[in-house]
């Protein structure tokens, strides 16, 4: 098992270089360092000296691979590859347009989004289960038929809805909790159950449904006739044999997500002026700064290979299958 | 007789192209019954019909977009015409007012005056600060107050007229199969009864509308004074083409990886399969964002690319659509990947072995028709995900091109208007609703078709 | 009378129809006594079980009719009480023991329930009554088993817990629905034991439902025969393998192939049993039996007492068929035995384990390790073998699907290991197989007409435009009806696919085919069709089959040759006649007599296997059977058997012969 999992671990480094060799294709590649200075720059201001200026300031003036000009080592190191890409890989990202050290932003950022992501994550997860076991449990009546129609209807609704609507009439009309913003400490908590709320009421439709596929599949296994044929109450059937066994497939598809509450959501955090990662990469994908969506990808590409590694890992943990060969 | 020159643009081609490819389909379907049996079964489901016969209104309207044009401008006989700058389509022509009588500012539905006070100079009165009439919405009424009976009147009419046409269809339909009782009570293989209702919602909504719209502006103006209803039937087309196009993009490259990593395995196998967890393991929306951004710069710098407006919109549309389908292929794709493998071990991929049958043609008669209707659930599955995603990414500002009418731009437009007092309420709700609308109904269309081609699941 | 079923009807939802799977079936049960309900796949058997214990799928729907168990009418009871009675006065063990049990609770936790619910015991006592009834069940170490999961088990141990689970509560009534059937035949023989002792010990009354006459034969007290929904015949052990009266019944019996019937043309049942959905108003079985009258068709038979506890559905008064001779395969031809087809020697399939952070080799699946065969044309040589004993994988070694990790194979002189493109697809013409599940031998998109063209295309069996008549001329020798060239697969029944992958096979005129359990998805009716077929097919085209299999029945019936491999090695081999009338290995022997035999005679000197067939993985030292061997010694430990000549054409690889 231990194995399996330093085996797993081994095969996140070649990924991780792909995503920084996609990454650095895409900023560097498809697009010269000229052509982001004109767009920065705008049409009124571009010289080829105000080019030239705006390439050096942010070291872009370098060659992409090899530096044939720099002695030594430093023709590798001395490119924009290095600087830029290779870097990334010990945590330095380099500053934004606005002159901020992004690693550093990032750090500030990361608390204010996880106050969101996290609590979001958890409710919604509990609340969505639980509906789909209700559903699985009354499953080929009306009220499963009705349940099941109901989460395609809220899944139809674009998740702009829930939160334009939600903000609309919880803040704004009813005047519950603020429309928007961040506190400190305790206070906080006005704040965010708006969001929280909002953001499990969102993905309430396609997950209920999801999970309640997952349940109906379990369902009619052979274990569970045995399970009847024993005499078991339909309760003890569902709780102790079906939950169980479907457990497995639910984690693959939620803990591979648990890294990446870290990057926050990009609308919620955007709508309600929350200082986290979500409203950083808006921002930036907004501003043009490239710096900042390519550091931003680099980090949501590690995240998802802990979860999958995570994955990997809980999976043993759940499945004795695994756990003892 | 005016002038006018056609003007192409890719995404029509596209978007004929796959209706053509969508015919030819039916046509290989047709022959082969067991996928006929498939969709016999889609037939019969009644959400699925309703679903379909609205999913079919919304494909009308944008075929009827999907045809362009340029409109002669009116010049001295003997030059060399000249072509508008603006690039029509049948169905601005087809709503001509709609798209032409627009007001000063935002107007609530129905309204026959402006949402918004304005200094007006009224004869003996002096200047005064009052809402005024509207240029075009009600403005063929001499007196307000009437606009209930007006509107009454009309919608009546109307309403007539659908009940007319209607039990007309529905006779015909009931001649045809069986009498009027087998149609009502679901007895038809085909499940007309629910065409037929969905039909007649349809045309009572939408029919009274049009015949309405034409004096009044039916879901009010926006902040420019362009009628929102205009708005919605224009971004019907923005949002099926992002819907299909994509899908169809990504549709070969998944179907062929996935397969040949299934039925070759080995290094062929890990080579793909590194590929997409790379892809995979880059958040969505961040590689879109990137990639999206790395267009913007490409074609802001290729100015002399595009004619018109329009083509870069265009252009800007095909490539998010191409963007979207190179990100979106890797879940297809294993799926694929896992079926194959298990198809491989069938017996009569073996018996096809035995016989010496080269790879190629095994994978071409024995996996790809038994994969056919994954790739075809997936295809149905996508698009409504698809509407919703542009939505969002357009109010990122990483969408169409803002120049474009889709319910992304229309929300994100619109999205301040809430914190107005009064509230312009009506621009976001008839996005939503459109939008929610065109989404049920693909929803609801692809659980007919997965459960009629996939009886596994429940 | 301990159960009483009376009138029992139930089906299945279907749109808005509900199916009578079970139309109006009365038995009864007494304490200590087992009634084996028998009859082929989909004669509502199983739904029967399933519905006494009120346990049918979803769709399931009781109709009508009684069930009363010591008086009590369990389809009157709410279903809350009705789950007091299941697992405590009645238990069921299923058919499939790999997927019945939950794969993430303990064999503990599973047993533990049933006493926790039944009989209020938990902690230390539970255990103690746990690790006892593991006993009972004939597990060893129950202590260590008890915390175990069950893919940690193997299947007969799996079918074992399941049964332990079933006795927790201490039921009075059994039901076992096709216990054996997934399990290979010397585990089957354990298991059948084992209930029979169960029985005997606890004077359950039982409910056995089977397909297998042999098993029957075992087990049964009383028997009743169901066919399309009903029960056809209800007789006395004795009476049942004496006189028969049913015509299905008699046909069922006739249909078994055996020694005695070599060379014979095996009955048949005509057509197919209806379907669900178009029962005929007279007689069921009208349609199918040899009896048939006038009044059979008009009027549904009622039941009729022949001797007194000998009830029969029948019209018929007769007794026993016109003993017809049943015709012999005209020619049997002329075969050189001197001149062999096929040679295989010291043939060696080896897979590879990889585990570890760079995926090494550590070790190997040594599925087929050393095998030596060789078949003369238009000979049956039976491979014969349990399952996981590397037999499938011969035959795809043969056709090179799989390719081989060493040793030879040639066919007419020629060597097929290691070649390649043209030269092999020239190979495969005189080498086709057929595959064992006729369900996924067939691709469900294309036409049968374009299933049986693919071969003679790929390898230009027929020349240009020929092609059409070629697949008609199959079609007929198959005996399968010319419009069968434009349908679907989904369209024929098992045989009827069965038949069709022959057809296949024989589109490119071959001189072997290799046959892999063709028949063991089939019922016994239409296994004896197919067995027919080939036999014929032998006789005309003078085909040599290597022909794998578990079932001795199809291999007394059918093989010239017999080989017996035991995990990845042949352990004896020779004449049919010889190795089954004369075994000299002691697992030949042993599986001989596991065999159940369908006559009131079989079964006396029963050898048993203990354990069963280790992994392949990891084969024991010496000789690989030894840990399971009566007669076992030291050398045996050692060394692995020499091959020792019995005769000129039966060998064994035995220190015991030798």
């Amino acid at each position: 098992m231990l194995a399996y999992i330093v085996r797993r671990l081994l095969y996140a480094i070649p990924i991780l270089i792909g995503v920084n060799l996609i990454t650095f294709a895409l900023f560097f590649i498809v697009n010269t360092p000229d052509d982001m200075a004109r767009m920065q720059l705008g049409i009124k201001r571009v010289t080829p000296e105000a080019i030239e200026k705006w390439k050096a300031e942010r070291g872009y003036d370098k060659p992409l691979f090899i530096n044939s000009a720099a002695p030594g080592l430093s023709t590798v190191t001395e490119t924009i590859f290095f600087e830029k890409s290779a870097r990334m890989f010990v945590g330095e990202f380099g500053r934004a347009e606005d002159g901020r050290d992004i690693a550093r932003e990032i750090g500030a950022r990361m608390g204010p989004s996880l106050a969101i992501a996290l609590p979001t994550f958890i409710l919604g997860l509990f609340v969505t289960v639980s509906l789909a076991l209700i559903l699985a449990f009354f499953r080929a009546t009306a009220f499963d038929f009705w349940g099941v129609v109901l989460c395609v209807a809220a899944m139809s609704i674009s998740g702009l809805f829930y939160i334009i609507g939600g903000q609309y009439l919880i803040a704004k009309v009813w005047k519950l909790v603020p429309i928007s913003g961040f506190g400190d400490g305790l206070d906080a908590w006005r704040f965010l159950i708006l969001p929280v709320f909002i953001g499990v009421l969102s993905g309430i439709g396609s997950s209920t449904r999801w999970y309640r596929t997952i349940f109906l599949e379990e369902v009619s296994k052979d274990y569970v006739r045995t399970a009847r044929a024993k005499g078991l109450p339909e309760t003890i059937v569902f709780f102790r044999h079906i939950l169980r066994n479907a457990l497995i497939p639910i984690l693959t598809g939620v803990v591979v997500v648990i890294p990446l509450l870290f990057m926050g959501s990009l609308l919620t955090e955007s709508f309600f002026g929350i200082p986290g990662l979500g409203s950083y990469t808006i921002d930036a994908i907004q501003a043009q700064d490239f710096a900042v969506v390519r550091s931003m990808v680099f980090i949501g590409s590690v995240l998802y290979i802990v979860g999958l590694i995570l994955t990997d890992i809980s999976y043993t943990l759940v499945d004795p299958r695994i756990r003892f060969s | 007789m005016m002038g006018f020159q056609i003007v192409v643009l890719w995404s029509d081609v596209l978007v004929w192209l796959l209706l053509a490819s969508g015919i030819g389909v039916g046509v290989l379907i047709a022959r082969s019954p067991p996928l006929l049996a498939a969709w016999r079964r889609v037939g019969a489901s009644r959400a699925g019909m309703a679903s379909a016969t609205v999913l079919l209104a919304f494909l009308c309207v944008g075929l009827l977009d999907s045809l362009h044009y340029r409109v002669a401008l009116d010049g001295k006989p003997g030059d060399k015409t000249q072509y508008a700058i603006e690039v029509l389509s049948v169905l601005d022509a087809l709503v001509g007012p709609l798209r032409t009588e627009n007001e000063k500012t935002y107007s609530a539905p129905f309204a026959t005056h402006l949402y918004a006070k304005e200094t007006v100079d009224r004869p003996g009165l002096g200047t005064v600060r009052e809402f005024p009439r509207l240029k075009f919405g009600g403005a063929h009424l001499d007196d307000p107050a009437t606009l209930a009976d007006d509107v009454g009147v009309t919608a009546f009419r109307s309403v007539a007229l659908v009940t007319l046409g209607w039990l007309a269809l529905a006779g015909v339909v009931a001649l045809r199969c069986g009498g009027w009782r087998a149609v009502w009570r679901g007895e038809t293989a085909f499940a007309w009864n629910a065409v037929l209702a969905t039909l007649a919602v349809i045309l009572l909504v939408l029919v009274p509308l049009f015949a309405l719209a034409g004096q009044y502006h039916v879901f009010g103006t926006d902040k420019v004074g362009q009628d929102v209803l205009y708005q919605i039937f224009k971004s019907v087309r923005t949002a099926l083409i992002i819907g299909l196009v994509t899908t169809l993009v990504m549709l070969p490259v998944a179907v062929l990886l996935g397969i040949v990593a299934g039925y070759f395995r080995g290094w062929v196998d890990d080579l793909i399969q590194y590929l997409y967890t790379v892809l995979n393991s880059i958040p969505g929306v961040l590689l879109i964002a990137a990639a999206v951004l790395m267009m913007q710069v490409v074609i802001d710098s290729h100015p002399e690319w595009f004619a018109t407006a329009a083509e870069r919109a265009d252009l800007r549309l095909l490539a998010l659509c191409f963007i979207l389908g190179i990100t979106s292929w890797t879940g297809l794709c294993r799926l694929l990947r896992g079926e194959t493998l298990k198809l491989r071990e069938l017996e009569y991929i073996q018996a096809a072995q035995a016989f010496g049958v080269s790879n190629w043609r095994i994978i071409l008669r024995h996996i790809l028709p038994n994969l056919m209707h994954i790739v075809i659930i997936a295809l149905v599955m996508d698009f409504s995900g698809l509407v919703l995603a542009e939505a969002v990414l357009s109010y990122v500002g990483i969408g169409v091109d803002p120049t474009m009418t889709s319910f992304g731009t229309m929300i994100n437009n619109a999205r301040m208007e809430l914190g107005r007092e009064p509230v312009v309420w009506w621009s976001l709700v008839a996005a939503f609703s459109a939008m929610f609308i065109l989404v049920l109904a693909a929803n609801l269309f692809a659980d007919a078709v997965r459960d009629a081609f996939d009886p596994r699941v429940a | 009378m301990m159960l009483e079923v009376t009138d029992l009807r139930l089906g299945f939802a279907a749109g808005r129809r509900t199916l009578l799977a079970v139309d109006g079936i009365s038995f009864t049960i007494s304490r200590g006594e087992t009634f084996a309900l028998l009859g082929e796949s989909g004669c509502g058997k199983s739904a029967t079980a399933q519905g006494l214990m009120r346990l049918l799928p979803a769709a399931g729907r009781i109709v009508g009719g009684s069930v009363s168990l010591d008086g009590e009418d369990l389809l009157a009871l709410a279903e809350a009480d009705m789950r007091g009675w299941r697992g405590r006065r009645m238990a069921m063990i299923f058919q499939e023991p790999a997927t019945s049990l939950n794969p993430v609770l303990t064999v503990g936790r599973q047993i533990g329930e049933v006493l926790e619910r039944h009989l209020g015991l938990a902690g230390a006592a539970a255990r103690e009554r746990m690790l006892d009834l593991l006993r009972q069940v004939g597990i060893a170490d129950p202590e260590r088993r008890l915390d175990e999961y069950p893919f940690q088990l193997s299947g007969g141990m799996k079918q074992r817990v399941m049964i332990a689970i079933a006795l927790a509560g201490e039921p009075e009534l059994l039901i076992a629905d096709e216990p054996t059937t997934a399990l290979d035949v010397t585990v089957q023989a354990q298991i059948l034991d084992l209930l029979a002792k169960l029985q005997v010990d606890r004077g359950m009354g039982m409910l056995l439902i089977t397909h297998d006459l042999g098993v029957v034969a075992r087990m049964a007290h009383r028997i009743g025969v169901m066919y399309a929904g009903e029960l056809v015949e209800v007789a006395s052990r004795e009476d049942f393998f004496t006189t028969p009266r049913h015509p299905y019944t008699q046909a069922l019996f006739a249909a078994l192939p055996e020694v005695s019937r070599r060379g014979t043309v095996l009955t048949t049942i005509p057509g197919q049993v209806p379907s669900l959905a178009a029962m005929p108003a007279g007689c069921r079985f009208a349609e199918r039996c040899p009896q048939v009258m006038p009044v059979c068709r008009e009027r549904s038979p009622e039941w009729r007492e022949a001797t007194p506890g000998h009830a029969v559905r029948c019209h018929w008064q007769g007794t026993t068929a016109a003993a017809e001779k049943s015709p012999d395969f005209t020619v049997d031809r002329k075969i050189s035995e001197k001149s062999e087809l096929l040679t295989v020697s010291d043939l060696k399939v080896h897979f590879p384990i990889r585990k570890g952070i760079l995926q090494r080799t550590v070790g190997h699946v040594f599925a087929v390790d050393g095998v030596s065969l060789t078949i003369s044309p238009g000979r049956t040589l039976a491979l014969v073998g349990e399952s996981g004993c590397g037999k499938t994988t011969v035959g795809k070694a043969l056709l090179q699907l799989i390719p081989p990790t060493s040793g030879s194979v040639r066919l007419a002189g020629e060597e097929l290991v290691g070649l390649r493109g043209r030269r092999l697809r020239a190979v495969r013409r005189h080498l086709q197989m057929i595959f064992q599940d006729p369900f996924a031998s067939l691709n469900p998109r294309l036409r049968i007409g374009e299933i049986i063209a693919e071969g003679i295309g790929a390898l230009a069996a027929a020349p240009a435009g020929q092609a059409p008549a070629a697949v008609r001329a199959l079609l007929q020798q198959v005996g399968l009806p010319d419009d069968a060239v434009d349908r679907y697969p989904h369209e024929f029944s098992g045989g009827q696919r069965q038949r069709i992958a022959i057809a296949r096979a024989l589109a490119v005129q071959p001189e072997l085919l290799v046959c892999d359990e063709p028949t063991s998805a089939l019922d016994v009716s239409v296994q004896a069709q197919i067995l027919n077929l080939l036999k014929q097919l032998q006789a005309e085209l003078g085909v040599a089959y290597l022909f794998i299999t578990h079932n001795f029945a199809v291999v007394e019936y059918l093989a010239h040759d017999v080989a017996v491999m035991y995990l990845g090695r042949i352990v004896e081999q020779g004449r049919a006649e010889e190795v089954l009338e004369n075994p000299r290995h002691p697992y030949t022997q042993a599986l001989l007599s596991a065999v159940p035999v369908p006559r009131l005679d079989g079964g006396e000197g029963r050898i048993r296997l203990g354990g069963e067939t280790p992994s392949p993985a990891s084969p024991p030292t010496g000789c690989h059977f030894h840990p399971r061997c009566p007669k076992a010694t030291a050398v045996c430990r050692e060394r692995y058997p020499e091959r020792t000549a019995v005769s000129a054409t039966h060998a064994v690889n035995c220190h015991w012969v030798a």
